[in-house]
């Protein structure tokens, strides 16, 4: 019964010039998640030092997912990725992403634009 | 919408079906007049109880069925999640994000966390089978908080 996650790859420029990948959800962020997010990070094979993860089309998201992103962002620290930043979340899940704490190790945005500022 | 107004869902024990009932705490709260932030909070507060219920409680069992009622009075709503499990006996811990991210906690177990953060009042009845269940409410008074 839960929906799937897809996951869209794309590049883009930070305004500072350097090349950004962003991985762009849509659907739910759940337990069923892992393979479609681990997945989509791992096939990066470290090659992107700059990652954005973009939830503008995530419908739901819950702590099952969230752990996920943990997971990722874990795997990011350990692979040397210099940043990875977040945009897209409801105010309401930019709120529980704060509350969590993963706002120390992610930056997050309110859209693409500021989010590529920031790297 | 008078007080006392209940409304029950029985939802069976497979992930996802929390959403049947997160929808439905939603439209309650809508009606009664919460602001949409409030019914935010409530929507992921009763979807974690209810993973919580389908997965802990109800160990992901297709024979038993999570029930969820939802109960409107004149402070507030009052939302409990009943499962068949023996229930929970520890507090909610505020997840720990550094050690996650070192791997010395599992980076899920945060569901207890949410729920009391994202709600007025919650606690976890341990019982029985049938009788376990976790009780949340949000006040009308605290739509300005």
């Amino acid at each position: 019964m839960q929906t799937a996650t897809k996951v869209n790859e794309r590049t883009a420029a930070a305004a500072s010039g350097s090349p950004v990948t962003i991985l762009a959800f849509s659907g739910d962020i759940s337990s069923a998640s892992k393979d479609a997010v681990l997945g989509a990070y791992h096939g990066l094979n470290g090659s992107a030092k700059n990652i954005l993860l973009d939830f503008s089309g995530v419908d739901y998201i819950n702590s099952s997912g969230i752990a996920i992103i943990i997971q990722m962002l874990l795997e990011a620290g350990k692979a040397g990725t210099q940043s990875i930043g977040i945009f897209g979340l409801s105010p309401h899940f930019n709120k529980v992403f704060t509350m969590v704490g993963i706002n120390k190790y992610a930056g997050l945005h309110p859209d693409e634009a500021s989010a590529l500022a920031a790297v | 919408m008078k007080n006392g107004t209940a409304v029950q869902v029985s939802l069976p024990s497979e992930l996802g079906f929390e959403k049947v009932a997160m929808s439905t705490a939603a439209s309650m709260a809508g009606l009664m007049g919460f602001s949409e932030d409030r019914i935010e909070d409530l929507k992921t507060a009763v979807a974690e109880a209810c993973i919580n219920a389908i997965e802990h409680g109800n160990q992901l069992n297709d024979t038993l069925s999570v029930a969820v009622v939802l109960s409107t009075n004149k402070d507030g709503l009052e939302v409990k999640v009943i499962d068949d499990g023996k229930g929970v006996g520890a507090s909610p811990h505020q997840p720990d994000i550094d050690r996650k991210m070192h791997g010395e906690e599992d980076p899920r177990g945060m569901g207890m966390f949410l729920i009391q953060a994202l709600v007025d009042e919650a606690e976890w009845h341990q019982g029985p089978p049938g009788k376990s269940f976790v009780r949340l409410v949000i006040r009308l008074n605290k739509e300005n908080r």
